[in-house]
């Protein structure tokens, strides 16, 4: 079972956080650490503005990554999982492609796709594919051969098998799946926008608030990135609260 | 209602399970599979199922060849076999939305069967109401004990209203007063609809309960089928009577003769 995170846990957390970034910013007491006292408002006021384009850019980003990553990925895991022999085949490269952090081939993806978008949003995916890719292989294969012969002994055949029991089996990994990657997306996102773009709260935080000392700024370019991640975990969190109601039980 | 002809099976190790193996069981009877482990009776309940293909011979079911598995055979596994991410409810209609999802097409649903919401609805309350578990189907399988996913797993198959009711080593997995209980329930179950049924078991007392016929198979490759007729079945309250003793004991000895380590028969 898993342990389910409150409304009153999370609020709890903000509220920690902020004092605990207050507390530093005046043990540090220097320019590059400024008080949340300073930054939130100013990211309150920024967010409407030039900041929100920014932060929109890199929502967009992320978001295109995930939903290609996601339609790509399941199918092919499911199939996997289905098919042990091609499995076997695929498999050992799987396991050495999985874990290269694929953020190194930066460099070639620029070359290969061009200055636009797509290669930005094809490195997210390629991190993002792979996790699914796993999960829901390993889940499909995992699944109990007394499951599918009973399934079957019910009147199931090939396309009721995935509609019944392999599509539901694999939500739930992949919505796990996402919402551990979505830190390293984000994380990726931060370096992929520091440059060839103008847009993106990467390209915000280093060219236009860090090299020209605007630290204030800087700042809310940081929460907005931060926010992102949190927002993206939290809706995936809720999401899998609704689907996966079985894992989520209490009185076990 | 089933009939085994001239079946052939071994799986890819090339050890023949079955060869040139018949019998066949009367509509309305119930009977009971036993045998040591590995000596094919889970495989031969899939064969008569359509899960799993004879290599030779033929298995009929209902007047009809089996090469699939057929809509109106029910099958309980020794694991419930339950979806883990739907509730009780959920669970016990799943044949019907697969009956639904496919329509009367004769090959994953019986033909002459037309859906019929308020019906099924009926059924399925039915059903979990005579298996005494209708108060928890809102719950997950994760939250009921072994009975009563096991309940579950009954109920399920029998809202399809099969003709036939496979069962495999349905209650090996649960603590014995449970395991009576259900044998009990399955008792009264067979005198109320007359339904056919075949049990797969590898506990001799239960052999008796359950089966008015009692297939006894062997660990070589069984090639004549023993079959012992039984008249104490049902009589779960003549448990501890010297008769019922007595067949346990006689199932006993015949089960030590027909192993490989035993003597030739």
């Amino acid at each position: 079972m898993k342990r389910k995170a409150t409304l009153l846990s999370t609020l709890a957390g903000v509220v920690m956080f902020f004092v605990l970034w207050q507390l530093l910013a005046l043990i540090v007491n220097r320019p590059i650490l400024p008080s949340p006292l300073e930054v939130v408002p100013l990211f309150l006021q920024n967010i409407t503005g030039e900041l929100g384009l920014h932060f929109l850019a890199s929502a967009a980003r992320v978001l295109t990554a995930i939903i290609l990553a996601t339609l790509l990925a399941a199918p092919l895991g499911l199939a996997l999982g289905q098919m042990p022999r091609l499995d076997s085949v695929v498999g050992p490269l799987i396991a050495i492609i999985y874990p290269i952090p694929k953020i190194i081939f930066l460099p070639v993806i620029y070359v290969l796709m061009g200055i636009s978008d797509l290669s930005k949003i094809t490195l997210i995916a390629s991190i993002i594919f792979f996790q699914i890719l796993v999960v829901v292989r390993d889940e499909a294969a995992g699944l109990k051969k007394e499951l599918i012969l009973s399934v079957k002994s019910l009147g199931a055949g090939r396309r009721a098998l995935f509609k019944y029991v392999y599509i539901p089996a694999s939500i739930p990994a992949i919505l796990t799946a996402l919402r551990v990657s979505v830190g390293t997306a984000v994380a990726v996102l931060f370096i992929a926008e520091q440059s060839l773009t103008s847009y993106g709260l990467g390209y915000y935080i280093v060219i236009e608030t860090y090299q020209v000392l605007l630290y204030p700024e800087m700042y809310t370019g940081i929460m907005g990135m931060g926010l992102l991640g949190v927002l993206l975990y939290f809706a995936i969190y809720s999401i899998e609260l609704k689907v996966s109601k079985h894992m989520f039980i209490d009185g076990h | 209602m089933i009939d085994v002809k001239d079946l052939l099976f071994h799986y890819g190790d090339g050890i023949e399970l079955f060869g040139a193996f018949s019998f066949h069981v009367n509509r309305g009877e119930a009977w009971t599979v036993i045998g040591p482990s590995g000596c094919g009776k889970s495989t031969l309940l899939l064969l008569i199922a359509g899960l799993n293909r004879p290599k030779g011979g033929k298995v009929t079911v209902g007047g009809e060849h089996i090469t699939r598995a057929r809509p109106s055979t029910g099958l309980v596994l020794q694991d419930h076999g339950l979806l883990p991410w739907a509730t009780i409810e959920e669970n016990t209609r799943l044949g019907l939305e697969v009956r639904k999802f496919y329509g009367p097409d004769g090959k994953h649903s019986p033909a002459d069967v037309q859906p019929d919401e308020k019906e099924d609805n009926r059924r399925v309350n039915h059903w979990l109401t005579w298996l005494g578990i209708d108060n928890l189907k809102k719950m997950y399988p994760s939250q009921l004990s072994r009975g009563q996913r096991q309940r579950a797993a009954i109920a399920r198959t029998l809202v399809l209203q099969p003709d036939l009711l496979l069962m495999d080593e349905p209650f090996s997995a649960l603590d014995a007063p449970i395991r009576e209980e259900l044998q009990k329930v399955m008792n009264g179950f067979h005198l109320e609809s007359g339904l056919t049924s075949l049990t797969v078991t590898h506990d001799i007392e239960e052999a008796v309960v359950l089966g008015e016929k009692i297939l006894v198979l062997h660990d070589r490759c069984n090639r004549e089928p023993m079959i012992i007729d039984n008249h104490l079945s049902g009589k779960t309250d003549k448990r501890k009577s010297p008769e019922f003793i007595d067949r346990c004991g006689q199932l006993k000895d015949i089960l030590g003769s027909r192993r490989s380590d035993g003597w030739e028969d």
